[in-house]
C-alpha cells in the first residue's frame, strides 16, 4: 500500500500572501488570518477582508478544531498521482473559528457532524494541514511520517 | 399572451449532436457550422446579426474570443462579449442578448457555445484559490465538490441513494426519445444506477454527465422583428441570475443554492409559478444540482425531491416533464455549451418542434443553468407564442 508521502501530486501554488499558511502547517501549527476591521477570521488568505474590505488583515494561531461539513470518498481521482492511495476521504471542515476550509480527511467512517482536528500531514513530501476524525479513543495527532 | 411580456424573441436554434471524441476538429469551425444551423433555422440573413455572445474557449482561443469569433464568420457586431459562468454560460446569453437589444446597441444576436474533444485538448491552467487550496488535497474536479453536496444533502435531510438514482432513471428514459442523446438505445433502471462504479462516495457513475464534444447556437431578436418578419418565435419573459462563490468550501449553503433566487426573480419578472410550466429544463450536470433545484424552485418543500420523484412521471405526458431530451445526463453534457442544451430543447418544446418528444399544449418552460460548484446561476421562463 502507498504511503501518502510517496505520491506525485500536484502541491501548493504559493504567493507571498498565503506563504505564512503553508509555512505555519508545515511546521505543525494551523493559522488563520484575522480582520482588525470586523474582528472574523478569513480563509483562504486574501489582501482584503471579504466581510468588511479592510485590507488589516493578520496571522494569528487558531484552534485547530473543526466539525465535519460534507466528506466524500474518492475512488476515482481528478489528478492521476492520487491513484496510488485510493480510497481517500476529502472534506469539509467548519473551522471553529467561523471560515470553511476544503482539506485531507484521516480516520475511518466519517460522518457529517463528526469533530475534526489539525492534523499536519505530509503529502508528496509536503506537510499540510489535514484533519483526522476525533473519536473517543483517539487525540489528533498529525502523521508526519 | 406572451408578445406583450415578452423582453426578447429566440427565432433561430441550431446543435451539433453530441459525440465523444473529435479528431482534428477547432472549436471555432464546430461553432461556424452550428451557427450556419441557426440562421437558417431562423429565416434571417447574416447581414442581419449585429450582436455577438461567445463562451470561453480554453486553449484554443484565450483571449480575443468575439473577434476571433466575428471574424471567422465575417461578422462585424456592434455589441459582443464573453459570457463566463460555466454551465449557466448560454442561459446568461439569452438575457444579456435581450438587454443588449432593449438598449438599442444592436438587434439581432447570435448566441454561440460549445467545445471539440480532440485527444490534445488542453486543460486550463489554473493558479487561483481552488488550485492551491483544494487541488493539493486530492479535490481536483467537479466531481469531488458534487459529492460533498450530495453527502450534505443525505445528512440534513436522510436522502438516499435510490432518490438520486431516480432522477437519473428518467433522464435516461427520456433519452430513448432522442435519437441524438449520448445514452440513445442505453436505459438505466435504478438498480443499474446504483450499480454503476462509486466514482467519489455516494456519487455512482451514471450520476455524472458524460462529457462529449458539440456546439449549441440561439438566435435572439426583438419581439417586435419576429412579429413584423412573421417568424416562429419563443420569447423571454423572464431572468434571474445570481453568483454567489467558486470553491465548494465558500459556499454559503450546501443543500440550497444561487438558482432560488434566480428563479424567484425569473417567476416574479415573468408573473408565473413553478407549478404553470409546462416543461423543467433543469441543468443537470449530476443528480444532486436537480434535486436541490427541484426544492428551491419550490415545487417541492427543502429535503422533499425523493417523494416528489416518486410522486410523478417526468416524461412528455408526465405531470412535470422534465429534461424531455434526456438532459445532460442522458443527453450528454457540451462542455460549457451544456446550459444550452436545456434552452434548446425548451425552444424545440415551445414551438411544437421536438418530434418524438412533443408536449401536447407546451406553453411555458422553465430553464436553469449552473456553473461551477453550484456557484453560477441563471434561470430563465420562456414561453411559446401564443
Ligand atoms: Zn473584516
Amino acid at each position: 500500500m502507498t504511503n501518502l508521502t510517496d505520491i506525485n501530486v500536484p502541491g501548493p501554488t504559493t504567493i507571498p500572501l498565503t506563504e505564512p499558511f503553508w509555512d505555519a502547517a508545515a511546521e505543525g501549527r494551523f493559522i488563520l488570518q484575522l480582520c482588525g476591521g470586523c474582528q472574523q477570521h478569513v480563509f483562504y488568505p486574501r489582501e482584503i477582508c471579504p466581510h468588511c474590505w479592510s485590507g488589516d488583515l493578520h496571522w494569528v494561531p487558531a484552534s485547530g478544531q473543526g466539525t465535519l461539513k460534507s466528506f466524500t470518498i474518492v475512488h476515482r481521482p481528478g489528478h492521476p498521482g492520487w491513484m496510488a492511495v485510493t480510497p481517500y476521504t476529502v472534506g469539509l471542515v467548519a473551522l471553529a473559528e467561523g471560515p470553511t476550509m476544503l482539506s485531507h480527511i484521516l480516520g475511518d467512517a466519517p460522518q457529517v457532524g463528526q469533530a475534526v482536528g489539525f492534523a499536519p500531514t505530509n503529502i508528496g513530501g509536503r506537510v499540510l494541514p489535514c484533519f483526522r476524525i476525533i473519536t473517543s479513543q483517539t487525540t489528533p495527532k498529525g502523521d508526519l511520517a | 399572451m406572451s408578445l406583450a411580456r415578452s423582453k426578447a424573441a429566440i427565432v433561430g436554434v441550431g446543435e451539433l449532436a453530441p459525440i465523444r471524441r473529435t479528431v482534428g476538429e477547432s472549436t471555432l469551425g464546430m461553432l461556424a457550422r452550428c451557427a450556419a444551423l441557426a440562421l437558417t433555422d431562423s429565416g434571417l440573413e447574416k447581414a442581419e446579426i449585429d450582436g455577438l455572445l461567445v463562451g470561453p474557449q480554453v486553449g484554443e482561443t484565450p483571449q480575443h474570443v468575439p473577434a476571433t469569433m466575428a471574424e471567422y464568420l465575417g461578422l462585424m457586431p456592434t455589441m459582443s462579449n464573453v459570457v463566463d459562468l460555466g454551465g449557466a454560460s448560454g442561459l446568461g446569453m439569452i438575457w444579456r442578448a435581450a438587454a443588449a437589444i432593449e438598449a438599442g446597441m444592436c438587434e439581432a444576436v447570435l448566441c454561440v457555445i460549445g467545445n471539440h474533444r480532440n485527444s490534445d485538448a488542453p486543460r486550463s491552467p489554473n493558479r487561483n484559490p481552488i488550485r492551491e487550496f483544494d487541488v493539493p488535497f486530492g479535490a481536483s474536479g467537479a466531481n469531488v465538490a458534487y459529492a460533498l453536496l450530495k453527502q450534505a444533502h443525505m445528512a440534513q435531510y436522510g436522502s438516499t441513494d435510490a432518490d438520486f438514482a431516480l432522477i437519473a432513471h428518467w433522464a435516461r428514459a427520456n433519452a430513448q426519445l432522442t435519437p441524438e442523446a449520448i445514452f440513445y438505445g442505453q436505459p438505466a433502471s435504478v438498480d443499474e444506477i446504483l450499480a454503476s462504479p462509486m466514482i467519489a462516495a455516494p456519487l455512482h457513475k451514471f450520476e455524472i454527465v458524460m462529457p462529449v464534444a458539440g456546439a449549441e447556437a440561439v438566435i435572439v431578436t426583438s419581439a417586435k422583428r419576429a412579429k413584423d418578419r412573421g417568424m416562429t418565435a419563443v420569447h423571454l419573459l423572464g431572468a434571474g441570475e445570481k453568483i454567489t462563490h467558486r470553491a465548494v468550501s465558500q459556499a454559503p449553503d450546501l443543500t440550497s443554492g444561487p438558482l432560488k433566487p434566480s428563479m424567484a426573480r425569473a417567476f416574479a419578472q415573468s408573473g408565473t409559478r413553478v407549478q404553470d410550466m409546462s416543461l423543467l429544463s433543469l441543468y443537470d450536470c449530476y443528480t444532486v444540482m436537480v434535486a436541490t433545484t427541484l426544492e428551491d424552485s419550490g415545487i417541492c418543500p427543502p429535503g422533499g425531491f425523493g417523494a416528489f420523484m416518486r410522486d410523478h412521471d417526468f416524461g412528455p405526458a408526465g405531470r412535470y416533464p422534465m429534461n424531455s431530451n434526456g438532459g445532460q445526463l442522458g443527453f450528454g453534457q457540451p462542455d460549457l455549451a451544456g446550459g444550452m442544451v436545456h434552452v434548446v430543447d425548451a425552444v424545440h418544446q415551445l414551438r411544437g418542434t421536438a418530434t418524438g418528444r412533443q408536449i401536447q399544449g407546451a406553453e411555458l418552460a422553465l430553464v436553469t443553468g449552473n456553473g461551477a460548484t453550484m456557484s453560477e446561476a441563471v434561470a430563465l421562463v420562456l414561453g411559446a407564442d401564443v
